[in-house]
């Protein structure tokens, strides 16, 4: 703020340096908060490295525990399967989120609209643990009835809350679409499949593959859902770490999060990539 | 525009064509409405039919009605003599929850302001580097940050071990399975769901009118409360909700740092489907839960369209 502006009879009794935003002490616990959201993240992560047993104490440099964790099956199948699930679960629900968004967007309101909306996201308001003792019954009695007891199960359950986090980003890269490129599509006598295909999904397709990533980073992530409607010998990494609670602790289960997390920021970032790329465009 | 309604004929058109419009959306969102009624939002009816049935002997149901397993909730029946009392082993576990749903609201928002608005009163280039930085956490795996904060407070953990060594204590602080080491854990676990709508307010506030208080010679604290937060208290409103919604259903975070003696009712469920084998009792409290998650999504939806009709 210019000390010499139109107000200056209010400012004359302020100090020199008097920032109109500023607030005391803000910007303070800003910082604490930044320092305590990572100090225990870091931590963990630079304990993964620790040489000993503890997770506390410091006795050198190694990777050995994520060799150890690399040579555990039980490991290996976890994070297999927690991948196998997410890849489906992201792909059936990306494709299912990409036919609601454009039945949903740029069309005006229509008959039942906002039920689809409830509908879809419904996994976002409704607790967790709800949807997962549902889920339990639900699922014990096809089991039954079925026999099947495979990994269907989990891919349904994920696919099914993954769907909103897939479809937000879908419908927001809709929304900033130009519609007439489609109508000149139109114009010149594409059908209404060729101008989809040819006009439409490529220029959705940043918004898809965000939606993608984030689906699959909220399954992946998943824990509750997964713990209740996993059968027996079904982990996946986060359910085996939580099972890996009730002995000691080491330095393996650092060296799992920290692979986790690892994977996580990667898709992250790729995410951000995908959605600032759209943003500067249409600026 | 005005040469193609020459050309349209009068009603007729637009109607097929809003039909056919509400045909082809619906039939697009087919394949997201059946996967969602399978997945999510069906199996919910299930439960609410449980949830007035009788259990079974080893978990499962009989298919008898009752009201018993709302009865439940809060009375318990003495097996001796058959008087009602209030359950108060279920009312401690319910009163946990909201208490520690609360007080989780009020210290994410007691951090979560100043940094909300720490973040949009920086250079419009940095704002959006800063915001990431809460996002990260954000993203990260619930339960991964839950054991961080396990690590750290455990009785081997860094705190503790540090203590000692440099001779501050010499037994080891029990900070874990306390109910301190829960809202601790869920504080931390919500703060950036407290932070990005408490940003997306601050963000959107203008500056200017803090100007024009300061010229009216209002002091710092009276511009605050009389300003700022009248104006972004839809961002206030949002932000508690989407912290204590989760809270009141955390699962994850009181099972790893209250090592199932300081339970919420999130795990006091899963307990019925578990050890408890009272599949209606469960339902009946999944139930309870989503009636007063249901409640506080009401009270927020009004506020933001009653925000939305002042604007």
């Amino acid at each position: 703020m210019p000390e010499t502006g139109p107000h200056t009879p209010a400012t004359a009794r302020r100090r020199a340096d008097f920032s109109v935003q500023k607030m005391p002490g803000f910007a303070a616990i800003a910082i604490a908060c930044f320092v305590i959201l990572y100090a225990p993240i870091i931590t963990l992560v630079i304990y993964s490295f620790n040489a000993g047993q503890s997770v506390a104490l410091w006795q050198g440099f190694s990777v050995k525990w994520y060799y150890i964790a690399l040579e555990n099956r039980a490991v290996q199948e976890a994070a297999l399967r927690s991948l196998i699930i997410a890849a489906s679960a992201s792909a059936i629900s990306s494709v299912v989120a990409t036919m609601a968004a454009i039945g949903t967007t740029r069309t005006g309101a229509f008959k039942g609209r906002t039920a689809i909306y409830l509908l879809i996201n419904q996994p976002l308001m409704v607790p967790e643990i709800v949807t997962a003792v549902a889920l339990l019954i639900f699922f014990a009695s096809i089991k039954v009835a079925t026999g099947y007891g495979g990994l269907g199960y989990l891919i349904v359950a994920h696919a099914a809350f993954c769907v909103p986090f897939a479809y937000l980003p879908i419908r927001a890269r809709l929304e900033g679409m130009d519609a007439t490129l489609e109508l000149a599509a139109a114009d010149l006598y594409a059908t209404p499949w060729l101008a989809f295909r040819r006009i439409t999904l490529p220029l959705l397709a940043p918004g898809i593959a965000a939606g993608a990533m984030l689906a699959f980073v909220i399954s992946l992530d998943d824990v509750i859902i997964t713990e209740f409607v996993k059968s027996a010998g079904q982990d996946t990494l986060p359910t085996y770490m939580l099972g890996q609670l009730r002995r000691a602790i080491t330095p393996e289960v650092n060296a799992i999060s920290t692979a986790l997390l690892a994977l996580t920021l990667v898709l992250l970032s790729v995410f951000f990539v995908l959605t600032r790329a759209r943003e500067s465009r249409s600026d | 525009m005005a040469g193609k309604a020459q050309v349209d004929p009068p009603g007729g058109y637009e109607a097929a064509a809003n039909a056919q419009r509400l045909h082809r959306n619906w039939l697009l969102s087919l394949p997201a409405i059946v996967l969602l009624l399978i997945g999510a939002s069906g199996p919910l009816l299930i439960v609410l039919v449980y949830s007035f049935l009788h259990p079974g002997d080893y978990g499962g149901v009989i298919w008898k009605p009752t009201l018993d397993a709302w009865f439940k909730i809060f009375f318990s029946v003495d097996i001796f003599d058959e008087t009602v009392h209030l359950a108060d082993a279920h009312l401690s576990i319910f009163w946990r929850s909201v208490k520690l749903s609360l007080l989780t609201t009020l210290i994410t928002f007691g951090f979560g302001f100043p940094t909300a608005y720490f973040i949009a009163t920086r250079p419009k280039s940095q704002r959006a580097a800063w915001l990431f930085l809460i996002t990260i956490p954000f993203w990260t795996n619930l339960l991964i940050r839950t054991f961080a904060i396990m690590e750290v407070i455990r009785n081997e953990g860094i705190i503790n071990t540090w203590a000692i060594r440099l001779g501050l204590i010499d037994q080891p602080i029990q900070m874990l399975y306390t109910e301190g080491a829960v809202l601790l854990g869920m504080a931390y676990v919500y703060l950036p769901l407290m932070v990005l709508p408490l940003y997306a307010a601050i963000d959107r506030f203008d500056f200017h009118l803090l100007e024009a208080g300061y010229d009216l010679y209002a002091s710092r604290w009276q511009v605050f409360r009389r300003i700022v937060l009248p104006l972004v208290s839809p961002g206030i409103v949002a932000g508690s909700i989407l912290v204590f919604v989760p809270s009141l259903g955390a699962y994850v975070t009181p099972r790893v740092l209250g090592g199932g003696k300081k339970m919420m009712i999130g795990n006091f469920i899963e307990l019925q489907f578990g050890q408890g084998q009272n599949w209606p009792l469960g339902a009946s409290l999944s139930m309870l839960l989503l009636i007063v998650v249901a409640v506080a999504l009401l009270v927020y939806v009004r506020t933001i369209s009653r925000d939305r009709a002042d604007a």
